[in-house]
C-alpha cells in the first residue's frame, strides 16, 4: 500500500525523524491560512507541493516556491485540480486533489537514505547515498559504488554504529553525526514498526545551520502486514487507484488494468500471467491481469467476471482455469450465472482443466450460453485474439 | 530416487484441524502419503479424521517419528509455525501458507540458518514425487512418475506443465513449487543442485517469473555446474513495472527483475528458455527425443 509524503512525514515525527514544519491544505484559503501560520512562525518562504501517490512531482509542475502568502494562494489555486504528469504517472496523469505546504530551509547538500528488502539476503537493507535528489535506480547503474549498504540483523534494528558508519561516510560534519544517529535509527524503527516494504528520504537534507531534514519522504506497507496496523490501512486514498481496481480488491480478486482489449481470468498469479504473455504472442495485447486464487467460489468468480466487463476496452474475454482447490465445476457455475446475469455479448472463450473438468464442461454445454471451448492454451489465446478482432 | 520426498517420508501437518489443513490432509493420504499426525495448539489429545493431535510440533515429533511438517495455518501465525517446526529437528518444512508478513519471514528465515531444517515455500502449492508422496495442493492425478524434474515459483503454472508433460506420456521425477515470496527457503539453485545429483532425473524444467534475481543466480549454476538439460519459461514478459502482479515477490523495481534479463541471463547459460508457456511439453518431448536419438 502506499500513502503520500505528508502521511509518511507524520509517521516518521513520532519517530523524532525531523521534517520541515508544515500543514496540509485541500484548498485556497487553506493554503492561505497555512503559509501564514509558517511564515508568522519565522519561514523566510514556503514551498507548495502537490500530493500525489507518484515520483517525479518537481520536473511536472508540482513543487512550487513563494515567497508571500499572496503567491502560495495563487500558486495553491492553480494547482488544486489540475492534472499533473510525471514520468512515473503515466501520460494520463493524476488529479492534484491535497497540497502539502512546508516552511523552506536552506539548503547546503541533497543526500539519500533508504531502506528496501534484500531478497538475495532476505533482510532489509539500509542505504545511503551522496546524490540525494536523483533516481536512487540511475545512481545504482551508473556508479554502483555510490551507494553505501548497511544490513539490519532481524529482531535488532539498525545499531548505532551502522548509522554512524554511513553519517562518517555521507560525509557529514562531525557535530552533526549525533543528529544523523538519532534520524537513521528512528527511520528503521519507523520502517520496522510499519511493515514497511519500502522508505526513502530523498532528498536528506542539510542546511546551513547544521540541521538535518527530510526534504521529502516515500513509504510504502506490507499489504501482508496491514492486518495488524488498523491505523494504517486509514491512511489508503482511493481517488490514487485505478476504480476497477479499488472494486476487485473488495472480493479480494488480484485485477490489474492494462491496456489491450482481451479480457482475461485466470487462476493462480504465475497462470494469469503467462496467459498475458501468450495472449501477446498469438498478436493480440491483454487488458488486464486477474488472479481469482486458488479457493474462489462462484460469487467470487461472478464479481471477477462483472470487474472485467465494466472495462469498456474489452472486445473479448478468455478465462483460463487450471483446477487444483479451485474445481472447475465450481468455475463454470460461477461463470454461467455471471453470464446470465450481466447478459454478456462479447465472445467469450474457455479453456478449463484439472479437477472435475467432465463436470465443469457438462455446465457450460447445458447452459445454452454460446461459449468458444478450447482446448490448450495457445488455442485459447489465438481464438481469444481473433475473438476480438472481428 | 527423486529428491527431498518418497513412500518413508513421515508427515504432520500444523494447522491439521482447519478447513484447508483438513481437506489437504485426506488428498495426501489418499495419493498415499504417510500422513502421522498434526498439530493445532489447544486441541492436542483429540483425534481428527483419525489421526493423532497435538499441542506441539516438539509432541507430535516424539510421538509419531515425523521428519517433515506441511504448514496450513494462517499468515499470521505461519512464520512461528515454521520457526517451530525447526526447532523441533523437522528435516524438511513446506509452507503452504500464503500472505506471510515480509519482516515475519525475515526472522523465520534467520531462525533457519540455526537449525538444520530445509523450508520449501512459503505461498507455494508443494511438493510431489509421482507415485511416491504427495506434499501440498496440487491435484495429484495429473501427475504420472517418470525423469523430468520441475522448479517452479508458481502453482498452476506447474500443473501447466505437468499436465503438458503427462499428456504426452512423459512422467516426472519431482515437481517442487518453491513460492512466490520474496522470501523463500528453498530456491532455483537449491533445487537445481538435488535435481542434478538425483538418478532418476534427466531433464529439469525451471518456471520463473519477474521480480527478484534468482533466476540469474540459478542460471550462473546451471552454466557452471549442471550436467542435464534445462528448459525454462518465464511468466511476466507483458507484465507492467512497479505492480505487484498477484504474487507478492512477482514485481519489477527500480527497473530490475524483468523477464527480458532472466531469459538473457537462462539462455547465455544455455537453458532452452520456451517463449510461450504452451511450448514447455513439446520442447521437453524433443529434449528427451534428440537424447534417446543420440
Amino acid at each position: 500500500m502506499k500513502i503520500h509524503e505528508y502521511q509518511a512525514k507524520d509517521i516518521l515525527k513520532k519517530f523524532s525523524v525531523a521534517v520541515p514544519r508544515g500543514e496540509v491544505a485541500d484548498d485556497r484559503d487553506q493554503a492561505i491560512a497555512a503559509a501564514r501560520n509558517l511564515f508568522d512562525a519565522g519561514a523566510s518562504g514556503v514551498v507548495v507541493k502537490a500530493q500525489i501517490h507518484a515520483g517525479g512531482r518537481g520536473k511536472g509542475g508540482g513543487v512550487k516556491i513563494a515567497k508571500s502568502v499572496d503567491e502560495a494562494g495563487e500558486l495553491a489555486s492553480k494547482m488544486l485540480g489540475m492534472t499533473l504528469v510525471t514520468h512515473q504517472t503515466g501520460p494520463e496523469g493524476r488529479i492534484v486533489r491535497r497540497l502539502l505546504i512546508e516552511e523552506t530551509l536552506p539548503i547546503e547538500r541533497e543526500l539519500y537514505l533508504g531502506i528496501v528488502l534484500d531478497r538475495a539476503e532476505a533482510k532489509p537493507v539500509f542505504m545511503a547515498s551522496q546524490a540525494g535528489g536523483m533516481e536512487i535506480e540511475q545512481v545504482a547503474a551508473e556508479t554502483p559504488n555510490a551507494i553505501l549498504k548497511e544490513y539490519i540483523a532481524p529482531g535488532m534494528g539498525l545499531e548505532a554504529f551502522q548509522a554512524r558508519k554511513l553519517a562518517f561516510q555521507l560525509g557529514l560534519k562531525p557535530d552533526q553525526i549525533n543528529q544523523a544517529v538519532k534520524f537513521m535509527t528512528g527511520l528503521y524503527k519507523a520502517f520496522q514498526e510499519t511493515d514497511s516494504s519500502l522508505m526513502e528520504i530523498n532528498p536528506f537534507i542539510t542546511c546551513s545551520d547544521g540541521r538535518l531534514f527530510a526534504l521529502d519522504a516515500k513509504m510504502n506497507f506490507d499489504d501482508n502486514a496491514l492486518f495488524r496496523h488498523p491505523e494504517l490501512k486509514e491512511l489508503r486514498d482511493i481517488t490514487e487507484e485505478d476504480p476497477l481496481e479499488v472494486e476487485a480488491s473488495k472480493y479480494s480478486l488480484n485485477y490489474i488494468k492494462l491496456d489491450g482489449n482481451v479480457g482475461c481470468m485466470v487462476n493462480g498469479a504465475g497462470l494469469a500471467m503467462a496467459t498475458m504473455d501468450i495472449i501477446k504472442y498469438a498478436g493480440g495485447m491483454p487488458a488486464n491481469f486477474l488472479d481469482v486464487g486458488g479457493g474462489a467460489n462462484a460469487e467470487q468468480v461472478t464479481h471477477a467476471f462483472e470487474i472485467l466487463l465494466s472495462d469498456k476496452n474489452v472486445k473479448a474475454v478468455l478465462i483460463n482455469i487450471f483446477g487444483g482447490i479451485l474445481r472447475v465445476d465450481t468455475l463454470a457455475r460461477g461463470v454461467v450465472e455471471a453470464a446470465n446475469k450481466t447478459q454478456i455479448q462479447l465472445p467469450v472463450v474457455l479453456r478449463l482443466e484439472g479437477t472435475n473438468v467432465e463436470q465443469g464442461r457438462e455446465i457450460l454445454q447445458q447452459s445454452g450460453l454460446n461459449f468458444i471451448v478450447a482446448e490448450t492454451m495457445k488455442d485459447a489465446a489465438e481464438k481469444v485474439v481473433a475473438a476480438a478482432r472481428a | 530416487m527423486s529428491i527431498l520426498v518418497d513412500k518413508s517420508t513421515r508427515v504432520i501437518v500444523q494447522g491439521i484441524t482447519g478447513r484447508e489443513g483438513t481437506f489437504h490432509a485426506k488428498a495426501c493420504a489418499e495419493y498415499g502419503t504417510k500422513i502421522v499426525g498434526g498439530v493445532t495448539p489447544g486441541k492436542g489429545g483429540t483425534t481428527h479424521e483419525g489421526w493423532p493431535v497435538f499441542n506441539t510440533v516438539q509432541e507430535a515429533v516424539d510421538k509419531t517419528g515425523a521428519d517433515t511438517s506441511v504448514i496450513f495455518v494462517p499468515p499470521q501465525f505461519a512464520a512461528d509455525a515454521i520457526m517451530e517446526a525447526a526447532d523441533a529437528e523437522i528435516e524438511l518444512i513446506i509452507g503452504i501458507t500464503e500472505g506471510i508478513p515480509t519482516l515475519d519471514m525475515v526472522r523465520a528465515w534467520e531462525f533457519l540458518q540455526t537449525r538444520r531444517a530445509r523450508l520449501i515455500g512459503p505461498n507455494c502449492p508443494g511438493i510431489i514425487s509421482p507415485g511416491k508422496c504427495k506434499i501440498g495442493i496440487m491435484p495429484g492425478r495429473i501427475h504420472l512418475e517418470g525423469s523430468v524434474g520441475i522448479v517452479s515459483r508458481s502453482g498452476t503454472l506447474t500443473y501447466e506443465a505437468v499436465y503438458q508433460l503427462t499428456t504426452r506420456g512423459i512422467g516426472q521425477s519431482t515437481a517442487i513449487g518453491i513460492g512466490g515470496d520474496p522470501i523463500i527457503g528453498t530456491n532455483f539453485l537449491d533445487a537445481l543442485d538435488l535435481f542434478n545429483r538425483d538418478p532418476q532425473t534427466e531433464v529439469v524444467i525451471m518456471i520463473g517469473e519477474i521480480g527478484g534475481n534468482a533466476e540469474e543466480t540459478a542460471a550462473e549454476f546451471v552454466k557452471a555446474r549442471m550436467k542435464k538439460p534445462v528448459i525454462g519459461f518465464i511468466a511476466g514478459q507483458t507484465a507492467p513495472p512497479g505492480r505487484r502482479m498477484g504474487h507478492a515477490g512477482a514485481i519489477i523495481s527500480g527497473g530490475h527483475g524483468t523477464a527480458s534479463e532472466k531469459i538473457k541471463a537462462m539462455e547465455a547459460a544455455g537453458i532452452r528458455v520456451c517463449k510461450s508457456p504452451a511450448e514447455i511439453g513439446e520442447t521437453v518431448a524433443a529434449t528427451i527425443g534428440v537424447k534417446a536419438g543420440a
